[in-house]
């Protein structure tokens, strides 16, 4: 699995920025100052454009706009690179993003996606010694309540066996009701915040279908995009646009862990009810705009009970499955997510406030609160929605969400020391380590890599392309020790191909 | 299948009177509720001057100059 994220981009006092120029400096400001000079290895669109298929490898030596790459991918001279833990750091359409490492658990999603925050902020800090330009501000958010929305997506590779009608059925439920636990909280009602309120969700009321292809207009709940970045065969990748980009761990965490929870339970044939909810895309809005979470769903077998007690039906599906398939041999993660789900669930029906330590939604309501409280203001205050703004600031001295941690007022499940190794080491059980440790070891002879290749100019006739289709070979115990032995590039390809 | 969904959905329901009885003896223990929630107030209350202290200068400017462009 793993988590993309695009933050957004201002630079206070230039409201007409260009967006695309000010990501671009991001980008650009980190990926220079990071790798040695001239060593930048680009992206490899090999297996992502129709259009790249017949170019072979005749790869040009220095990096350089590539005519053929999508036109949105190359804006400003590629701002696209690719990091030693094994992340991707480029510019969609207008935002920077942060494209974590495969990861095989929800607690690695964690992990490489807050390396991902601290890396944006790193960013913005370097692109501030750039002469001649303004501070550059980066939020790990999804709208500009002015009617715009980016996103936060979820990758989870599945079996390409298990029927796509059973996914759309048993999933579409759930993430109508996960905002419980996942939801970022938000100022504002509407996509354009027409009206003042409050709601559970930054990203509930961009979506309006219920199954498609489209990320950017007629948002559905399940996105159909299918390019699995493996063998296309055995996995179809299961590309998840609905969540908020969380800054509490718990969340994340939460967000990851039932979700796979659900898919492993879906490939495996395991649920003998349906939870299918009557209009699903009017439901997601309602569950959102009530911070009360006492607003009924409506099921298709006529039952109706609020957005916790759903995740609850889904909770003991779970519950049951793991006890029939593990018993008590199950991995100490897994019965980690069951029971911080079960508990954050309890706590929710009872009093939501309860959970202000680990959701982002109840800490920034709870913040909320209490200036509407000592302040006396309205919903539609310009301050009430700066601190939601500001909740998603990446700078730790300005982040409230960083500021609530640094007071121990945030649970966490990382320590700060790890995130940081997060920062330019790969994690160990899936290719990316093989990625993120080529580049860290011949950072002047990648020539380009992808999610499934690693492309490789030793100095020969033709650049040496290593394919990485398999998501969980390449890792520490496949290629650790070879990679320690190869003094070079040339050694590593040369040990591959068995010369 | 269809005896074993309805079975279960019976167990379902009556768990869920049972739970909803517990919420209620849980939440009549105003007392215990309040002290909480007074608790967590004053924690708010200490919280608030700190965000004061970073919180961005002129609210409506700059929220008004956050606008973004099209993602995803």
């Amino acid at each position: 699995m793993g988590i993309e994220t695009e933050y957004g981009v201002s630079v206070p006092g230039q409201p007409n920025t260009n967006q695309m120029l000010a990501s671009s400096l991001v980008v650009n400001s980190y990926a220079n100052r990071t790798s040695a000079p001239g060593s930048r290895a680009r992206w490899d669109f090999e297996e992502e454009s129709p259009l790249r298929d017949a170019r072979g490898f005749e790869l040009p030596r220095e990096p350089a706009v590539d005519p053929s790459a999508p036109a949105n991918e190359d804006d400003l001279g590629l701002a696209n690179v690719i990091l030693t833990n094994g992340a991707r750091l480029y510019v969609d359409h207008a935002h920077p993003e942060f494209s974590a490492p495969e990861v095989t658990n929800p607690r690695d999603a964690v992990l490489w996606d807050k390396a991902g925050e601290r890396v944006m902020a790193e960013a913005a800090r370097r692109a501030l010694t750039v002469p001649g330009t303004r501070p550059v501000h980066l939020y790990k958010n999804n709208t500009d309540n002015k009617g715009v929305s980016y996103g936060c997506h979820e990758n989870y590779l599945m079996a390409r066996s298990t029927p796509f009608g059973e996914i759309v059925r048993h999933l579409t439920p759930f993430f109508v009701s996960r905002q419980v636990m996942c939801g970022a909280g938000r100022v504002g009602l509407g996509v354009d915040s027409r009206e003042a309120g409050f709601q559970i969700s930054q990203r509930a009321d961009f979506f309006e279908v219920e199954v498609g292809l489209e990320t950017t207009l007629k948002r559905p709940i399940i996105n159909t995009r299918d390019e699995p970045h493996a063998d296309p065969e055995k996995y179809r990748r299961l590309h998840v646009i609905i969540g908020d980009a969380n800054m509490s761990e718990v969340a994340t965490y939460l967000k990851a862990g039932t979700t796979s929870l659900v898919l492993a339970m879906i490939e495996d044939g395991w649920f003998s009810v349906d939870l299918s909810v009557d209009g699903p895309v009017a439901a997601l809005r309602a569950v959102s705009h009530d911070p009360s979470l006492k607003h009924l769903v409506s099921l298709r077998d006529g039952r109706r009970m609020t957005a916790v007690q759903l995740q609850m039906e889904y909770y003991e599906q779970a519950r049951k499955y793991v006890e029939n398939r593990f018993g008590a041999d199950v991995d100490p993660q897994t019965a980690d997510v069951l029971a911080r789900w079960e508990s954050v669930l309890g706590r929710l029906e009872v009093d939501p406030m309860s959970c202000a330590r680990e959701l982002d939604w109840v800490a920034k309501l709870s913040i909320l609160e209490g200036y509407r409280g000592r302040d006396g203001l309205a919903w539609d205050s310009p301050r009430l929605e700066l601190v939601d703004l500001q909740y998603h600031d990446v700078r730790p001295e300005k982040g409230l969400y960083n500021r609530l941690v640094e007071r121990g007022r945030f649970e966490r499940i990382l320590g700060e020391d790890e995130v940081t190794r997060a920062i330019t080491e790969p994690p160990e059980d899936t290719r990316a380590f093989f990625r993120g440790r080529c580049l860290a070891l011949y950072p002047q002879q990648v020539a380009a890599a992808s999610w499934d290749s690693v492309i490789f100019d030793i100095g020969r006739d033709s650049l040496q392309r290593v394919p990485t289709l398999e998501p969980l070979r390449g890792t520490k115990a496949h290629v650790g020790e070879l990679l320690e032995r190869c003094a070079t590039a040339a050694d590593l390809v040369d040990a591959l191909a068995g010369r | 299948m269809a005896t074993r969904d309805s079975g279960g959905g019976q167990q379902h329901t009556n768990r869920r009177e049972d739970e909803a009885d517990e919420v209620q003896a849980e939440s009549t223990d105003a007392s215990d509720l309040k002290e909480r929630h007074e608790k967590l107030s004053e924690d708010v209350d200490s919280l608030l001057d700190e965000i004061d202290d970073v919180l961005e200068e002129n609210a409506e400017e700059f929220v008004k100059g956050y606008v973004q462009k099209g993602g995803e």
